[in-house]
């Protein structure tokens, strides 16, 4: 299996090895965020807004949470109260949820001892909710986005390229005028014109579905149109023809004959362009012409960090989602350049 | 669009960039008529704030219900716009009170400044970095510049843009948005310039850092491909300097494929600039059409995405005669 062989690959490389074990463990983080996160997604607390990431200290014995007092409500300054802090305790009870859907529990992996503390790890945003919590939540959009955008685009581009190559002639060129056409569009203006005149017409809680397919419509143009220029050479090959004079159809000589040809690329190609997926919904979001609160995802929490307020006062914490879109980002990258140089030694740059 | 090797004429250019400028027209008909569906798809039209306000006379909305015949169906609605547009007549904005093609105009130019800007920025940048590092290739130098520019190309546009806002509200040694001070009015006209540039230090910033990246790395690959070829050896055997070769006879055969991606790095800048845009406060043209469509300024957004395909077109097109101008094996010829 090809796919098998590329993979031990990978392993073989340490940059393969880094890149893939940062999107594994940021994947995995995602399904977890439920355990992971010491609090719900919008679990307010006005009392603590803008509240700086807490520091956590070594006492009585225990890793303990420092406890802090708001000093200037309106530059919202806190200061730590000297001898004072929480015990933090390892798999503690805290919001009820469904573990990956399975079963009911309360247990979390970090939680804090005494109502009156909060853990806040990388601080909290304007209505007090916790930026970690938000962060891992906000993870399974951003990330999932990507998978599922190149699906449908891969898929769609398959079909549009792989049958416009094969057949050629009228279909091949109304195929390729629509393929230029959509090219020939700057990306984030159709973007936002789709997004304008779809949006009305779904809940807030569809717009994840909706964002994924105004990207894929975006982006099978590309794929359709190297697939095409692939299918067309593949198909003068002479087993392709065989297949034809057996009478195959053309839907079976493009899935058996056709598309193994094209795996590799196919995974390079995607591994690629995954991060255009997850930037495209962090600016929509970002814009706030894509997830909506009170959901979580990295492009709506960066689009808090647009107050005045925050630039002002310094308030850096709430700057992470665009760290962790820049971890991703550059991990995929790396992969799939490791995956490129596996799979075409002759495209190697380096 | 085919390119061939022929010997070639002034007269194949020219019929070559006729040809081109005229694809627009279909381009430009069938994008206006997406965004026209579109935008009829969502509720309410562009009346409907106008509407709301006192201040405008019943009789006025009549007129230009009718001007634009906005109670019969989109269809008609497009063809009585494309009629207005034939004529030079863009519309209205409701939301500037201004003629379209007045606000389209000043936009247009900031946004063009801006990208321009940027793309001088990125190439001279690029270009003596990528030449650098494919020359002392693996050394340390090659080494960080090449991580430098996978981490450049992996930072959001918009993200940068709001770690510089941050910068410039903490230092204050940059403006924190816009285009121009307060005070522009009342400078001269070096004292205009030095603001305008003083303000596009970061929008530039922001949108070219990306693209320094992309254009290094190509640069980097194409460079290290030409030293290799048949030529170089000659050139170094007939006893050339080093400098010489590199810098006559490798940098020119090198810069040419990326020519040709001239025209994508335009384009990406523009789709680009409307993120950076928006962050940054910069009034041009994407920050335009962002606030156009939350207030479905129909009129503004048509024009905007006109002309920001339009901009796209242009590039391309100027990639294909630079790179013909530049590569003389290289005439364009017409479609077989």
């Amino acid at each position: 299996m090809i796919l098998f062989r590329i993979f031990r690959e990978v392993l073989r490389r340490p940059l393969g090895v880094l890149s893939a074990g940062v999107l594994i463990a940021l994947y995995t983080a995602a399904l977890l965020a439920d355990v992971l996160a010491p609090y719900a997604t919008n679990e307010q607390d006005l009392e603590r807004t803008y509240h700086p990431p807490t520091a956590l200290v070594w006492h009585d014995g225990s890793l303990q949470v420092q406890a802090y007092e708001l000093v200037d409500p309106t530059e919202a300054k806190y200061a730590a109260v000297v001898g004072q802090s929480y015990p933090l305790r390892w798999w503690g009870q805290g919001f009820e949820y469904r573990f990956l859907g399975l079963f009911k529990t309360q247990r979390h992996l970090l939680t804090i001892d005494g109502a009156e503390g909060r853990l806040y790890l990388l601080g909290s945003d304007s209505t007090g909710r916790d930026v970690f919590s938000r962060l891992l939540y906000g993870a399974r959009v951003s990330l999932f986005i990507g998978l599922l955008g190149i699906t449908i685009t891969t898929t769609l581009g398959f079909l549009v390229g792989g049958l416009s190559g094969y057949f050629g002639g009228r279909f091949d060129f109304v195929a390729m005028r629509c393929v230029e056409f959509m090219m020939a569009m700057p990306g984030l203006y159709l973007l936002l014109a789709l997004r304008s005149a779809l949006a009305p017409h779904f809940e807030s809680d569809q717009m994840f579905f909706v964002i994924v397919v105004i990207l894929s419509l975006i982006g099978w143009a590309g794929t359709a149109r190297v697939l095409r220029g692939m299918t067309l050479s593949i198909r003068q090959h002479q087993y392709v023809m065989a297949a034809e004079s057996m009478g195959q159809s053309p839907l079976v000589i493009l899935r058996r004959h056709v598309l193994p040809n094209l795996v590799s690329y196919l995974l390079v190609a995607a591994t690629l362009s995954i991060p255009g997926y997850i930037l495209g919904e962090a600016a929509l979001s970002f814009l706030g012409l894509g997830i909506q609160e009170p959901s979580a995802s990295w492009g709506l929490m960066l689009s808090q960090a647009q107050d005045v307020k925050v630039f002002y006062l310094n308030f850096w914490w709430l700057l992470t989602p665009g760290f962790a879109i820049f971890v991703t980002v550059i991990a995929y990258n790396i992969l799939g350049d490791v995956l490129r140089d596996i799979v075409d030694p002759k495209m190697k740059t380096r | 669009m085919e390119r061939r090797i022929v010997v070639g004429a002034t007269n194949t250019m020219i019929a070559f960039i006729l040809r081109r400028l005229l694809t627009l027209i279909p381009l430009l008909l069938g994008i206006t008529m997406l965004v026209f569906i579109l935008m009829s798809l969502a509720p309410g039209d562009f009346l409907t704030p106008v509407k709301a306000q006192r201040d405008v006379p019943a009789e006025l909305i009549q007129a230009i219900e009718t001007e634009f015949g906005l109670d019969r169906p989109w269809y008609i609605q497009y063809v009585k716009w494309l009629g207005n547009v034939v004529q030079g007549n863009l519309g209205h904005s409701w939301a500037y009170k201004l003629p379209v093609v007045d606000l389209i105009g000043q936009r247009l130019w900031a946004t063009f400044l801006l990208s321009l800007a940027a793309f001088v920025f990125a190439w001279g940048v690029a270009i003596p970095l990528g030449v650098l590092a494919a020359i002392y290739k693996d050394s340390i130098f090659d080494r960080i510049v090449s991580a430098l520019a996978y981490a450049a190309l992996s930072v959001p546009e918009f993200f940068l843009a709001l770690l510089f806002v941050f910068l410039a509200a903490q230092t204050g040694w940059f403006p924190l948005g816009g285009a121009t001070s307060i005070e522009y009015d009342y400078l001269s006209f070096a004292g205009k310039c030095a603001d305008r540039a003083y303000h596009l230090i970061l929008p530039t910033l922001a949108l070219g850092i990306g693209s320094i990246a992309s254009i290094m790395r190509i640069m980097r690959a194409n460079f290290l491909d030409t030293i290799r070829a048949e030529f170089v050896t000659t050139a170094r055997a007939k006893g050339l300097s080093e400098f010489v070769v590199m810098f006559k006879h490798v940098l020119r055969n090198a810069i040419n494929p990326l020519v040709s991606s001239f025209g994508f790095a335009f384009s990406g800048l523009l789709s680009g600039a409307l993120m950076v845009e928006i962050v940054l406060q910069y009034p041009g043209l994407g920050q335009l059409m962002y606030q156009s469509i939350l207030r479905e300024d129909q009129f503004v957004v048509l024009a905007s995405v006109m002309m920001g395909c339009s901009m796209l077109v242009f590039g391309n097109l100027l990639a294909d005669v630079l790179l013909a101008w530049s590569d003389p094996r290289i005439r364009l010829e017409k479609k077989k």
